[in-house]
């Protein structure tokens, strides 16, 4: 018999069959449930605000606006308020966001400006990309046992040779601002590092051909050209770090001391919203947990108008550059 | 640069093009070039620094005893945190198993079935909102709604909160894996006649397996060393657990539980427990690099 490959091929099994019903009811049902687990993000985020909010709830009635506003925080005598914490969580995230966001960018600048050799290159990025899988109870541990030694010498000179600077006012007896700013900024280097680093990748190459053509120096292209043109996209970094600094908790409440206090000094001890619920929550009692969640709701508040912010931003960014090309 | 410059300076009457070493610029130049690689280097100081202190201080205690013993109480001396390697394996597997489907079903929707509509846009980009939260908020959210139902810690609760912080992360970089599966390939599938389900599962999910597998296997070590969410969702045990509806020890709570005391035993263990996590966190971020270079490689 003659070997016939168009007959073969129509009597094979393929995939050119068509679906069966059984296929189809398969389809509808994996759609289905593809929506579903689509939505339950959303559902999952209505559902985290609604569980918080109305745990807070009976403290919202109790205390009102006095809550953000009052400063001192008794159990025993009932009285709940967070201003030292949005303080503290304010002004560590903003110090953390000025040295992590100064390396973060240099880093970007580094790596993607022709620097280095391509291999060193993936180095120094795994290396900043390991910075942030370290967990964070591990940078709590070390910013115990090797920062804070490290930096009390230094603390103690500047508080005595600086002692009207009110950054210095206060000595460094332990756990303080300073250790855990300094933490943090290693914890957002990564996040601001990485969008960054986007950031510029996505800048045409002609754009820096244009400016070296005209005979520019490497670093007036970057700082002119560049560092411009990426500029909404560091920014979208620099809000997002932002946002991991305000919410960061282990690290915090193992370096920053916990006690309610605002001061400008770095070496004072302070606290945070993050950490004030990892110290206090385990051992409150039922008025203080929904004090609490009071102080979670207030949390989520900042962390989400600050996220939402650099997401915005960062979507702006995209929808310039992609328009452009 | 400089060779560009020169090969373009044909005329002799212009200004001179050549590098001038003692220009201002020049010195611009080398000052902010040194800056940058001060940064860098300084920037890489605290990760070799936190893992040569991992090392020293926590290589120091590893030992059978340290892996497998349950944690000294007070004064005791010796001990180890076997339990809580278990409880932290456990609770990620319980992570695992929630939102892995939950987040390749979720991403499939984003990046392949539906992705310009309006289920899909505001989930994305809660699902980005999301993995900003701070970690806390979670284990609150677990707590009020698995701890305060059942009446106990445990570590059902425990791993729903680390699936809570997972399933953006997996959603996304799922998304984005599924993106990289060419048109063409899904056009050629669809072109033969087969419903969407087949597309998935025969074209797109073979093809973007590299990239799922690394998204997930980094949210899988971002939820290892997670510990703000078990803080009062796990809560501790200081014995082996005998079943998931108890109080259960993790590596992450006992180096936190671990680092205030007054006991040098203790803050021993607390360091080689965290180069134990350390090195499984490391070694999944390592994983993950091997399972996403090997895309490219193909």
């Amino acid at each position: 018999m003659v070997h016939d490959p168009f007959k073969q091929a129509s009597s094979a099994r393929t995939l050119s069959a068509p679906p069966s019903a059984n296929d189809y009811m398969k389809d509808i049902v994996f759609r289905a449930f593809a929506y579903f687990c689509a939505s339950a993000i959303i559902l999952l985020v209505v559902y985290i605000v609604f569980e918080i909010g109305s745990e807070a709830l009976p403290a919202i009635k109790t205390h009102g606006l006095g809550f953000i506003t009052g400063t001192t925080w008794d159990a025993n005598k009932g009285e709940f308020g967070v201003l030292p914490e949005i303080w503290g969580t304010l002004y560590s995230a903003l110090i953390a966001l000025v040295i992590g966001g100064v390396f973060g960018v240099g880093i970007a600048i580094f790596l993607t400006q022709s620097f280095v050799h391509a291999k060193l290159e993936l180095v120094f990025r795994t290396t900043i990309e390991l910075l942030a899988a370290i967990p964070s109870v591990v940078y709590g541990l070390w910013g115990i046992y090797v920062l804070i030694p490290l930096l009390r010498p230094g603390a103690l000179w500047l508080h005595e040779t600086f002692d009207w600077v009110p950054l210095f006012s206060t000595e460094l007896s332990g756990p303080g601002l300073a250790p855990a700013a300094l933490v943090l900024a290693i914890m957002i280097l990564p996040t601001v590092a990485a969008i960054s680093v986007d950031a510029f990748k996505r800048i045409p190459y002609r754009v820096k051909e244009a400016a070296y053509g005209m005979g520019a120096t490497k670093w007036e292209v970057i700082l002119k050209v560049m560092l411009p043109t990426a500029s909404s996209g560091i920014l979208a970094g620099l809000v997002l770090g932002f946002g991991r600094a305000l919410g960061e908790t282990m690290a915090l409440a193992m370096l920053i001391g916990n006690v309610n206090n605002i001061s400008f000094s770095l070496f004072s001890p302070a606290n945070t919203l993050a950490s004030l619920l990892a110290s206090t929550f385990p051992e409150a009692g039922d008025i203080e947990v929904q004090a609490l969640m009071y102080a979670a709701l207030v949390l989520l508040v900042i962390t989400f108008i600050v996220n939402v912010a650099g997401l915005a931003i960062q979507q702006y960014t995209m929808r310039k550059f992609e328009g452009k090309k | 640069m400089s060779e560009i410059i020169q090969s373009s300076a044909p005329v002799i009457q212009y200004p001179s093009l050549e590098k001038n070493s003692l220009d201002i610029r020049e010195f611009k130049n080398i000052f902010l070039t040194i800056m940058v690689w001060g940064i860098a280097i300084m920037a890489s100081i605290p990760l070799f620094s936190v893992i040569s202190m991992l090392i020293i201080e926590g290589g120091a205690r590893i030992d059978f005893a340290a892996l497998t013993e349950i944690p000294p109480a007070g004064f005791e001396m010796g001990g180890g945190f076997g339990n809580a390697i278990i409880g932290t394996l456990v609770m990620v597997g319980i992570a695992s198993l929630i939102s892995i489907p939950f987040g390749i079903m979720a991403a499939l929707h984003l990046a392949i079935l539906d992705p310009n509509s309006k289920v899909a846009t505001v989930s994305r980009f809660l699902a980005k909102v999301l993995t900003g939260f701070p970690s806390i908020l979670a284990g609150i959210f677990v707590y009020g709604v698995i701890v305060i139902t059942t009446g106990t810690y445990s570590a059902w609760a425990g791993g729903v909160a680390l699936a809570v912080l997972m399933l953006p992360t997996v959603t996304l970089a799922a998304e984005e894996a599924m993106k990289q599966v060419p048109q063409r390939m899904k056009d050629a599938a669809f072109g033969m006649g087969c419903t969407r389900t087949q597309v998935i599962m025969k074209v797109v999910l073979p093809t973007g397996l590299p990239g799922i597998l690394t998204g997930v296997i980094l949210a899988v070590a971002g939820a290892a060393g997670e510990s703000a969410p078990l803080l009062f969702t796990a809560l501790f045990s200081n014995y082996y657990m005998a079943e998931l509806a108890e109080p259960t020890a993790s590596l992450s709570i006992l180096i936190y539980n671990f680092s205030g005391m007054p006991f040098d035993n203790q803050i021993e263990l607390a360091w080689s427990a965290s180069l134990v996590l350390v090195v499984l966190v490391l070694l999944f971020n390592i994983l993950a690099r091997l399972v996403g270079r090997s895309k490219f490689k193909e």
